[in-house]
């Protein structure tokens, strides 16, 4: 699956590392590094991810979606 | 809007995404095809220069999402090679045409080159994927020493991989501090320090002349001041240089710095007069920023790219009421342990305020002014404090803004200390301006 953060808005808040701490963690103070693109099976813990960033900075490829418009 | 050939978007990278997106939510319905010169889908390339240097992250794993349905056709790895107005073709580089009612020109930019660099293997630049692939590739057979030529944001940060991955790096810079141009050499001159405690060989006020080799690997770069630096591999971050080559025959105001636009992201033309059926939005975009005065700029970041995009999707979709597009530039960089995040445009500020932490400390925010009036802010690990001060900037806040705030030092204004202006060719009309690092 295809996840991307927007690191603007990004406030590190660092609730995306308590829900899926394989896919999000916080680097220094302040730095976030993300998984772009964890396996399927991760997807529940990366939508709870999602819900909990409370600046909303979180995107992820929907599964409908995923080959729908491949070239 | 709604003739047969549909809309075209140029450029198959985050812009180009984000606008067929925007496209499509804002209730497009006819055809709608993307181009793209890499046969790639749309990826992320803020990673590139970060964690697939490092090795963290492969070249091929930050494919964006896409976020619903497009029902796009795609042409992915044959770029567009020109553009008629008149019969509104693109001309792509497999020989084919492609018929647009409207086009989003979403083309970006690409690295600036070292003259001659393909005499010699062991040059690299960084922005594609597979560019970003190559120098991985060499950065894990353990080069002897690397050079890396530039100190703005993706020299730092490759420099900052590279002492990651242990190698011994020396990285050269005519300015006095590395982002000298982005963020004046006051606080330039505190990640100097932090490149310096990292292990980096940083050559202020150093000019590379030529590149050298032998057998034809590059082993020295020769110095304007005659001195030398040996290194086995040399990363050149000179910026980047718009995609506008293929509008070239096209007759719009298009050159290196980017396609001119109006305010609310039509193309103009070499008259000055729009083109309706042409927009653009990206890197590749030069546009009247009200923000800054309706400054002619071009902004290579990716909060533009997405903004822009949707922008010029929602004027593409409601022709008869075109809206200005107004955008804050803002950018974020992580290199050296440090998260720097920068909102606004610094150049040609006049002061320069810490305002939350310290220098000493190596977490601050500092704040930029211009004949008494707020422009930029920029933060070294203290990014909390961001989203106000960029409401400030948006607001055209006196300077410094924000007084009394909660952990606040005295506030001490100096001269932020930005280089010279660089020379630039006789143009027509306003000297065009590029925020970018």
């Amino acid at each position: 699956m295809r996840v991307v953060v927007d690191l603007n808005r990004c406030q590190g808040y660092a609730q995306c590392c308590y829900a899926a701490p394989a896919h999000f963690e916080l680097r220094g103070h302040e730095i976030l590094f993300y998984d772009p693109a964890p396996p399927e099976a991760a997807r529940g813990r990366i939508e709870r991810a999602q819900q909990a960033c409370p600046v909303r900075a979180i995107s992820v490829e929907g599964i409908d979606l995923a080959e729908e418009d491949a070239p | 809007m709604s003739g047969r050939a549909g809309i075209v978007i140029v450029g198959a990278s985050l812009a180009g995404l984000r606008g067929a997106e925007a496209l499509r939510r804002g209730g497009y319905e006819g055809p709608l095809t993307l181009v793209g010169d890499e046969p790639y889908r749309p990826y992320d390339r803020p990673p590139l220069s970060k964690h697939v240097l490092a090795g963290e992250l492969a070249a091929d794993a930050t494919a964006l999402p896409q976020l619903l349905p497009l029902r796009a056709r795609w042409r992915l790895g044959s770029p567009a090679t020109g553009l008629d107005r008149n019969a509104k073709i693109v001309r792509l580089a497999d020989g084919s045409s492609l018929a647009y009612d409207t086009l989003l020109v979403a083309t970006g930019a690409r690295a600036r080159r070292w003259p001659g660099e393909a005499e010699f293997a062991g040059i690299f630049t960084i922005r594609g994927r597979d560019e970003a692939a190559d120098l991985r590739a060499a950065l894990a057979r353990d080069p002897r020493s690397v050079l890396i030529v530039g100190g703005g944001l993706i020299g730092c940060e490759a420099a900052s991989c590279c002492r990651d991955l242990g190698l011994p790096v020396t990285l050269v810079d005519p300015n006095p501090t590395p982002l000298a141009r982005a963020l004046g050499t006051l606080v330039g001159g505190t990640l100097a320090a932090r490149m310096r405690a990292a292990g980096v060989d940083l050559r202020p006020g150093t000019q590379v002349r030529a590149l050298e080799g032998e057998a034809g690997q590059v082993c020295r770069a020769r110095l304007a001041d005659g001195g030398s630096i040996a290194a086995d591999l040399v990363i050149v971050a000179l910026g980047a240089v718009r995609d506008t080559g293929w509008l070239s025959e096209g007759g719009l105001a298009a050159d290196a710095g980017g396609l001119t636009c109006d305010g609310a992201c039509r193309a103009l033309t070499r008259m000055g007069v729009p083109d309706p059926n042409i927009f653009a939005a990206g890197d590749v975009a030069r546009w009247p920023n009200p923000l800054y005065g309706g400054r002619l700029i071009a902004v290579e970041h990716w909060g533009n790219a997405v903004e822009q995009a949707a922008h010029a999707a929602r004027n593409m979709l409601n022709p008869a009421d075109p809206q200005p597009y107004a955008h804050l530039p803002a950018f974020w960089s992580s290199q050296f342990g440090l998260n720097i995040k920068m909102v606004g445009l610094a150049d040609g500020a006049d002061s320069v305020a810490i305002v939350q932490g310290s220098r000493a400390a190596g977490r601050f925010l500092a704040v930029y002014g211009r004949e008494g009036r707020t422009i930029a802010a920029v933060s070294f690990d203290e990014a909390r404090w961001l989203p106000a001060y960029a409401e400030r900037i948006a607001a055209g806040a006196a300077f410094p803004p924000i007084h009394d705030a909660t952990d606040q030092p005295a506030i001490e204004t100096r001269p932020p200390g930005f280089p010279p202006p660089r020379p630039f060719p006789a143009s027509r009309g306003r000297v065009p301006e590029a925020a970018h690092a």
